[in-house]
């Protein structure tokens, strides 16, 4: 049975936290205290300089002893800060932790109207009326403890992915790691250095490749997409969509009775195939077949077929033989997953830097981006690691940089943020050419230089002592010598206030990046925020970097914004470590804000049942006639059907319906009915 | 701003906790300024917001009413805030029968990385209410 009582007669403590001058300095707290003595039900009212420290929370519990309060109002910062600290103070002073509600007087008001004090001291006194309000009709609720399955899912197999679910699994904690593309890796096997320590890129990788590959408690999913998420904290349930991939593995051979089959990557089937294509993974710039890896040391080794581009005329299988690997009728399959926890290293895409035009990508031949540039210098790329102009294969010697491709551009055509690692990146790429190429020249083309990070600066000397050439200016236009097929490059050099025309062989655009494109889908399943340019919200950007809008949902890597490697990485120790943490636990309490059925007001007319986003609610038959029953352990406490049931019969807890009438008629009418 | 009358209205804001909660915290941390008369009743959705509560102020005589929630396809519950949307709307009209203009209400979509955006919402819902001066309601009821 529901219970729809409240306290009979309220004894609320008021407590005005100063917080130094954040409030104080805007809203005239002493005025507030003294004002909320006048209120209804307030037996207890007085401020402090901070009431989230130790002192200040002992004064809570204190009054909740002395005053014998039967609830608490801090009139402070956010509850979304905040709340869980005073809801323990509460809890310390003998009180239910829900007796508590929060006047929130700093993030949306003495922050909003610092030089208006008399309009702030008059919302923050509203704020605080509103707040007694509700506290005097606060129940006793219990929260809600929910078993976590012990298992967690990593989205997204790039470094990011890969850390997190290294991290996952060797913390003892079953992980599935989903991958879109045929193999693990992400853009960090594409690239051929990294900066500052020149570190091969697919020498780190790869051991950390095969681990992942290895690991018993990593269940890899490569060709896979998330394709329906239900649930919460503790409990998702996730569809995985295994994209047909017309190859079956050794395993599945054997499961099928194929002894000693399945596909070895021996490569046969490539050799024999007649459709050609180009290999994303090189950029376009080699061609790969209707059967293919994206390259050798792929994880795992195991073809792939493009049903887009198959003709289907069955010579790989030929050429394939006993192992029998090739189905080339195979279908997508579904796969039902149940985990705890969830982590989304979803990565990122390079901006369409073709869009801004005056630069000339995909116009002239010898303008490339950053990326295709890591794959002609990379030794197991197309051209072997010479570096060529795609115009005439020579070999270029003036090569420009363009730094900022479309990044920190607010013409709304490019993205207005910065982009973080081509700097740093085409540092990288200047010290590669002058490396690899006797008497090559880099003009970097900047507006400033950031180098943050940890020998990142010395890096930046190094390249300046080694004669790269530094023009401290955007780029206004690109043109082509049709004759020679070199460029022009005018900008204005801002050091020396005077326009340049630079003739170079090829220039290399450090294109932008964007969110991943399955990005947008992705997120709104597990129903993460973003922010305003598509790269997934934190919970909280200084103190719950990894954390998301959705409980039990974590991030990591580029996905959340642009990072390097070694950023990304320590994201991704930071997200399994938090994503560990539930399952460790075995058991996560959440918020005790659910319906409940008032049955004596109940029709049981059943308008609730189909409007609930969950399926929390159904009809039963009780005493001969239809109630609304609630799964507690389904419904989240939107309130949706609470705001609906034209008789009134859901009681939304925490969020009553006598509670928020209170609220509004404490701020419109004084609280006085 | 709009020319100020002196008239200070009374407007409730009923917003949810995941986006526009979120959103106005953000305005206060960026310490962006907008005008001090709105007074916030927090909920977990938009969908929690029953028309009562919404009539209920305006017979309490409030000046102007905003609901705000996440953006289509944000909710943090799959589609509260679809469904406080056609309900705001069909509530406009209701408003409007009963000779309270339905721009009192206002229903916008403020997620949790527009704090500025915020801040603009509320300035521009105050100067409406202030250029539609105070509620008729009293008149009304008269
Ligand atoms: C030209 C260039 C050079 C660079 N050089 C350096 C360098 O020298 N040093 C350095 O520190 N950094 C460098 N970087 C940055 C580096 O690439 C990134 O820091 C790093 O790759 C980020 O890893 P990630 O895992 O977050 O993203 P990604 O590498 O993009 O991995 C994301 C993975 O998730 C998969 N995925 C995406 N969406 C889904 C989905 N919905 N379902 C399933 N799977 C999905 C993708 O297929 C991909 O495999 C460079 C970047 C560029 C562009
Ligand atoms: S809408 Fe209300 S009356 Fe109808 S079944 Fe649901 S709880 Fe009962
Ligand atoms: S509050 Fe109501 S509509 Fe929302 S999840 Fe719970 S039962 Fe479903």
């Amino acid at each position: 049975m529901v219970d729809i009582t409240s306290e009979k007669n309220p004894r609320i403590g008021v407590f005005v936290c100063h917080c130094g001058t954040n409030i104080a300095g805007s809203i005239d707290v002493k005025d507030v205290v003294e004002y909320a003595k006048t209120l209804p039900n307030v037996v207890h009212a007085e401020d402090y300089q901070y009431v989230c420290s130790t002192p200040g929370q002992k004064k809570i519990e204190d009054a909740i002893k002395e005053k014998n309060l039967t609830g608490t109002v801090v009139a402070a910062c956010s509850p979304r800060l905040h709340e869980p600290t005073f809801r323990r103070a509460t809890q310390e002073g003998g009180l239910n932790p829900y007796r508590f509600e929060m006047a929130n007087i700093r993030e949306q008001n003495s922050w909003v109207h610092m030089h208006e004090k008399e309009e702030a001291t008059a919302k923050a006194k509203d704020a605080v009326r509103i707040a007694v309000a509700k506290a005097s009709l606060l129940q006793d609720l219990k929260p809600k403890f929910v078993d976590v399955e012990p298992a967690a899912l990593v989205v997204g197999a790039g470094v990011a992915g890969m850390q997190a679910a290294l991290d996952l699994a060797n913390a003892g904690i079953k992980t599935y790691l989903i991958e879109k593309n045929p193999t693990i890796g992400g853009r960090m096997s594409q690239l051929d250095k990294t900066f500052p320590t020149l570190d091969c890129s697919q020498c780190i990788l790869t051991p950390k490749m095969v681990e992942v590959g290895r690991n018993e408690n990593i269940e890899l999913m490569t060709y896979s997409e998330v394709e329906e998420v239900d649930g919460f904290i503790g409990n998702f349930s996730v569809k995985i969509r295994k994209k047909a991939r017309g190859v079956l593995t050794p395993d599945e051979a054997e499961a099928k009775g194929i002894v000693g089959g399945g596909c070895n990557g021996c490569g046969d089937c490539e050799a024999v195939c007649p459709v050609i294509k180009p290999n994303p993974f090189e950029m376009g710039m080699k061609p790969r077949k209707a059967i293919y890896i994206y390259h050798p040391q792929v994880v795992p080794l195991i073809y792939t077929v493009d049903f887009d581009s198959c003709i289907k005329c069955g010579l790989c299988q030929t050429a394939c033989g006993e192992k029998k690997a090739i189905d080339l009728e195979m279908q997508d399959e579904f796969v039902d997953l149940k985990v705890g926890t969830v982590v989304l290293a979803l990565g990122y895409d390079i901006f369409p830097v073709e869009k801004k035009t005056e630069w000339g990508y995909k116009q002239f031949d010898n303008v490339v981006t950053s990326l295709e540039f890591e794959r002609l210098i990379c030794a197991s790329g197309p051209t072997g690691g010479h570096l060529i102009r795609p115009s005439d294969g020579a070999t270029p010697k003036r090569i420009g940089f363009v730094l900022c491709a479309g990044s920190r551009d607010n013409t709304g055509i490019g993205k207005p943020y910065c982009s973080r690692f081509c700097c740093m990146y085409s540092l990288k790429h200047a010290h590669q050419i002058i490396e690899k190429i006797p008497g090559a020249v880099p003009y970097i083309f900047y507006m400033d230089i950031r180098s943050f990070g940890k020998m990142y600066e010395e890096f930046y000397y190094r390249i300046q002592d080694e004669g790269a050439k530094f023009i401290r200016g955007r780029v206004s236009n690109i043109l082509e010598d049709p004759a020679t097929k070199n460029l022009h490059v005018y900008a204005e050099d801002t050091l020396l206030g005077r326009p340049v025309d630079v003739e170079l062989d090829m220039v290399v655009l450090a294109a932008a990046v964007q969110p991943s494109a399955e990005t947008e889908k992705t997120r709104r399943l597990f129903g993460v925020s973003c922010s305003q340019d598509g790269w997934l919200l934190e919970a909280h950007p200084k103190l719950n970097p990894c954390g998301t809008t959705t409980a039990g949902v974590y991030v990591a890597g580029v996905c959340q914004g642009p990072k390097d490697i070694p950023d990304t990485v320590a994201q991704a120790e930071g997200a399994a470590s938090a994503a560990s943490i539930p399952i460790h636990l075995g058991k996560v309490e959440l918020e005790p804000y659910f319906a409940q059925c008032i049955e004596e007001k109940c029709a049981g007319c059943g308008m609730c049942v189909n409007l609930c986003p969950y399926q929390a609610l159904s009809l039963v038959e009780k005493d001969g006639r239809k109630v609304m029953q609630v799964t507690e352990a389904k419904c989240k406490g939107c309130g949706t059907c609470g705001a609906y049931c034209p008789g009134g019969a859901i009681w939304m807890q925490h969020f009553t319906t006598p509670q928020i009438i209170a609220q509004i008629d404490a701020f419109l009418v004084g609280g006085e009915q | 701003m709009a020319e100020d009358n002196g008239f200070k209205p009374k407007i409730l804001g009923i917003i949810c906790n995941w986006c526009s909660y979120a959103g106005a915290d953000l305005a206060g941390s960026a310490r962006t300024q907008y005008p001090p008369d709105i007074r916030i009743v927090r909920v977990m959705c938009t969908g929690r917001v029953d028309p009562l509560f919404i009539m209920k102020a305006f017979v309490d005589g409030a000046d102007g009413v905003l609901v705000s929630g996440c953006h289509f396809g944000d909710c943090h519950y799959l589609e509260g805030n679809y469904k406080a949307a056609k309900r705001m709307f069909h509530l406009k009209r209701v408003l409007n029968s009963l000779g309270i203009e339905d721009k009192r209400l206002r229903m916008t979509f403020v997620s949790a990385s527009e704090g500025a955006k915020w801040a603009k919402v509320v300035e521009d819902v105050v100067n409406t209410i202030k250029a539609a001066g105070p509620s008729p309601i009293k008149e009304l009821a008269k």
